[in-house]
């Protein structure tokens, strides 16, 4: 009963957010650049203007819209990289052993021993602001934890019958990998990169709060906030809509995560 | 246990040694970076100004030059010397090493006081309303960005009630301290509700706690003799990490409420173009981290009696 | 009943229930047994049948998804069944205790044995911490662990299965319970510890007068301790005898496939070379219990009647039950 609504309220606001990513464009009312005008300065959200307009007048509603593409693809290709990254050097470390399971063990730890958001941060000092360095900065940061799980998967899976029945009858080692291996430790993966791209989510949000991330005047959810900040006094409801859209959506991977753990990997429910 | 403790400690040295190559790499290797940037961004610099700076950084030496350099700085405690203050980076950072930390422990602390409890009463009663109430408050807490909270509760409670400041170090007082510790507290609040209902739940199934009822002992003192003790095991490795975290999070935090912290130091640095300032900020954060994480370490070994010395 | 004559416990049309969204399964049904004083009582049958959760329906230990369905529990004429959670607290461990299976799971891993001993001092007699701590070390002493004092400053982990298993039983036999209950308590240890533990558990309750409710599926095990033997099968008593007839004539079919399968000593020299037999088939889960007699798609006996009509609890000579249509 309970799974269900995870999955249930959790699909549904997932689902709303890839519509207004995909679609916003056809949502928003205004241009959400090139439409400032400053006789409409500052309104509250109201007939014309669903959410109010900021301080140049342009609508937050179709920058809401809009924002969506930035905040998503981030978090969306970001977490891939992610997932790609901490899989392929997992299922390798674990499947192979030796040298190269200690170098990637060796790695995980020092991933492990940053925080995460501080690396990205100094990723982002280094490249300077834009979608890619965005990309780059937390696609290359969050893996460790999928690398561990696909590391111990593998580990588990590799004296399996079947993955030494494979061997004898002469599969390479990237065909066992794939068709043996690959497919024991989705379920957790598909975990792992739902709730993680709710994490890369709040964390583009972060960075283009403080200024790191894309370049003004494209519209970032994150980087309406700051914006919106200096007028949080005589304009709130600027920091109330982007800010939802953003809780909404993490809210929305967060429960999804959350279902499909208690159907893809059980036995991991009351860890964690 | 002196052993398992220096033994501890002595591995962090390698562990400090590849953070600090990583980070000294990554400044160094990468082209394009922050002398000849200030140029990409029309600061205004003119190339003799440039090249000058260059030669008084050394940043025109060879690179193992300038790791051996570095190394040797370290080894000293010496962080080298910012590029705008003049000051010495260790100073700069020395100076906001406790707002930070206060910062950090007193949302930490909410996290505690508030987390720990709400995950044992919805764990004692799986399933109920309270239980239900309780993890979507958990799961919400965890989906909120730590910065838009923070201007939520600016506005709700400095800028509309005034019974807190909306920004400002102040005293260090709790006056100003309460809203940034609450914005930066929620979020392990929330995952410490959860991990402590998950175990409190495991251990509420265990075989020893069936043994305990069947000593005759009350619900009451099955949770304080044999579940707490037990569930705090479990629960103290997700205290310490998000503990360690926090140190990182707490940017967004410390920016937001002009906190004069490491936080917001790393990001003026980052936007001065500052090197020194900015690995020297990344050095410190991540050593807490990791000193953090050992002591956690150190602290199971008080509390388990089954961890070996290893 | 009243006087000399009353038994220490008796257990009469016990029913336990598996309720689940798919609806109540009955996980036991129509339970009856007693126990006199100091008496030793034998519930024998496989995993899965129903005899650790008649034992934790009589501690009052029963959690969901499981609960009491019906039928009495009676301890020296008390029904205990329906007594409020309180006074059926102060029961268990002072007059009811009760031994696990897992030594390694059942103790707490946090704290030193001697502690979890300590413990049940303080709540049923009202002892000091320091005072319990020190019959802790007498309890001990009593289980024959060698060094009592320095054990009781042990943790768990730092034990080996057997002396795992004496300080469950210095836990069980600290307050001299009345009742003893020991679920497959030797099931997890070497054989070598077995005979050790088992002897172990005669001696201190035969010298308390302790009572003992045995569980296990080794039917050769229980008739070595026990005077009588319960066999069940599929949530049900379908055979109660003295465990020094039962291996000479068991009348359920399931028992008699249950000595069957047994290797005995002296059986080679009377009968010569003889091959040890199975039962065929598998337990029904509790979900899918077959209607009328329960072990008939299993029975080599089975005709019309026993797939529609479940057998009555029959009486036969010197007190032995057999629930069978075509038993002998």
């Amino acid at each position: 009963m309970k799974i269900r609504a995870n999955l249930a309220i959790g699909g549904a606001l997932c689902a709303l957010a890839l519509v207004v990513g995909v679609f916003g464009p056809w949502l928003a009312h205004t241009d959400p650049i090139m439409d400032a005008n400053l006789m409409n300065a500052e309104l509250p959200p109201g007939k014309e203007f669903w959410f109010g307009t900021d301080q140049q007048g342009r609508d937050i509603w179709s920058r809401v819209m809009y924002g969506a593409q930035i905040s998503l693809t981030v978090g969306v290709v970001s977490q891939l990289i992610n997932t790609f990254i901490g899989t392929a050097l997992g299922v390798t470390a674990g499947y192979w052993g030796g040298w190269w399971d200690d170098f990637v063990n060796g790695l995980t730890n020092l991933m492990l021993a940053i925080p995460s958001l501080i690396f990205a941060l100094a990723i982002m000092a280094i490249l300077g602001p834009g979608l890619t360095s965005l990309l780059i900065a937390l696609g290359l940061t969050n893996w460790s934890y999928t690398c561990r799980i696909s590391r111990a998967q593998a580990l588990a899976v590799k004296s399996q019958g079947y993955v030494q029945a494979a061997r004898v009858l002469g599969y390479g080692d990237f065909r066992i990998m794939f068709t043996q291996i690959l497919p024991n430790t989705l379920g957790p993966i598909i975990v792992i990169a739902t709730l993680g791209m709710g994490g890369t989510i709040l964390a583009e949000a972060a960075l283009s709060f403080l200024g790191l991330g894309v370049r003004p005047p494209s519209p970032s959810w994150g980087s309406m906030l700051s914006d919106a900040r200096e007028t949080i006094t005589t304009a709130p409801w600027l920091s109330l809509f982007p800010g939802m859209a953003i809780f909404l959506t993490v809210l929305g991977l967060n429960l999804l995560g959350d279902g499909l753990r208690d159907i893809l990997d059980p036995q991991s429910r009351s860890r964690r | 246990m002196t052993g398992f403790v220096i033994r501890r400690l002595l591995q962090m040295v390698p562990m400090l040694a590849a953070i600090a190559l990583l980070i000294f790499v990554l400044f160094s290797v990468i082209p394009g970076s922050f002398a000849t940037g200030q140029q990409d961004e029309g600061l205004g610099l003119d190339m003799a100004v440039v090249a000058r700076m260059r030669l008084e950084l050394g940043l025109d030496d060879p690179l193992y030059v300038r790791f051996g350099k570095y190394v040797t700085q370290l080894a000293t405690l010496d962080l080298g010397i910012s590029f705008r203050s003049r000051q010495p980076v260790v100073d700069m950072i020395a100076a906001r090493l406790w707002p930070s930390l206060m910062l950090t422990m007193a949302a930490m602390g909410f996290a505690i006081v508030i987390g720990l409890p709400l995950g044992f009463v919805a764990a004692l009663r799986p399933g109920s309303m309270v239980d239900l109430g309780l993890m979507v408050i958990a799961v919400s807490g965890l989906s909120l960005p730590k910065f838009w909270l923070g201007i939520l509760l600016m506005y709700l409670f400095a800028l509309t009630l005034g019974w807190f400041p909306s920004f400002g170090y102040g005293e260090g007082g709790l006056y100003h301290l309460t809203l940034p510790a609450i914005a930066l507290g929620v979020s392990p609040m929330a995952l410490l509700a959860r991990t402590t209902r998950a175990a409190v739940l495991d251990i509420m199934n265990a075989d020893f706690v069936r043994t305990a009822r069947s000593k005759g002992m009350n619900e009451y003192r099955v949770v304080v003799w044999h579940v707490l003790r037990n569930a705090l095991v479990l629960v103290l490795t997700t205290i310490g990490l998000q503990f360690g975290s926090l140190l990182g999070q707490g940017v967004v935090v410390e920016k937001l409420f002009a906190w004069p912290g490491i936080g917001s130091l790393l990001v003026d640095s980052v936007f001065q173009r500052d090197i020194p300032a900015v690995q020297g900020c990344i050095l410190v954060i991540t050593l807490f981290f990791l000193v953090i994480n050992t002591s956690v370490d150190i602290a199971y070994k008080i509390i388990d009696p089954r961890i070996r010395y290893t | 009943m009243s006087g000399a004559n009353m038994p220490l416990l008796s257990v009469e049309g016990l029913h336990i229930a598996l309720r689940t969204d798919a609806g109540s399964f009955p996980a036991v049904e129509g339970v009856s047994f007693t126990i006199g004083r100091g008496e030793t009582v034998g519930l024998v049958g496989e995993s899965g049948c129903g005899k650790s959760i008649t034992a934790l329906a009589i501690m009052g230990l029963l959690r969901d998804p499981l609960g009491l369905g019906g039928g009495k529990i009676i301890l020296t004429g008390q029904e205990i069944q329906a007594l409020p959670a309180s006074e059926l607290r102060a029961l268990r461990g002072k007059r009811i205790a009760m031994i696990f299976q897992e030594p390694m799971t059942a103790l707490n891993p946090l704290k030193t044995v001697g502690t979890q001993i300590a413990e049940m001092f303080v709540l049923h007699q009202n002892a000091s911490w320091s005072e319990a701590e020190k019959k802790a070390i007498e309890s001990l002493t009593q289980v024959k662990v060698p060094a009592p004092e320095r054990r009781a400053r042990a943790y768990p982990h730092e034990l080996s299965g057997g002396m795992r298993q004496r300080v469950m039983i210095a836990i069980a036999l600290a307050c001299e319970p009345d009742l003893l209950i020991a679920d497959e308590p030797t099931t997890a240890l070497d054989v070598t510890v077995q005979a050790e533990i088992v002897d172990l558990m005669k001696e201190l309750c035969a010298a308390r007068g302790t009572a003992i409710l045995m569980i296990s599926h080794d039917l050769g095990l229980v008739t070595d301790i026990c005077k009588r033997v319960c066999v069940m099968y599929a949530g049900r008593i379908v055979e109660q005898q003295d465990s020094e007839q039962i291996f000479n004539s068991p009348q359920h079919p399931y028992t008699q496939g249950l000595v069957a399968s047994l290797p005995r000593l002296g059986m080679r020299a009377r009968h010569g070379r003889q091959r040890l037999t199975e039962i065929a088939g598998v337990v029904p889960g509790i979900t899918a219990y077959p209607g009328g007699c329960r072990f008939h798609p299993r029975c080599s006996r089975k005709t019309e009647i026993c797939e529609q009509v479940v057998p009555e609890l029959t009486p036969l000579a010197e007190g032995s039950l057999v629930r069978c249509h075509h038993h002998g």
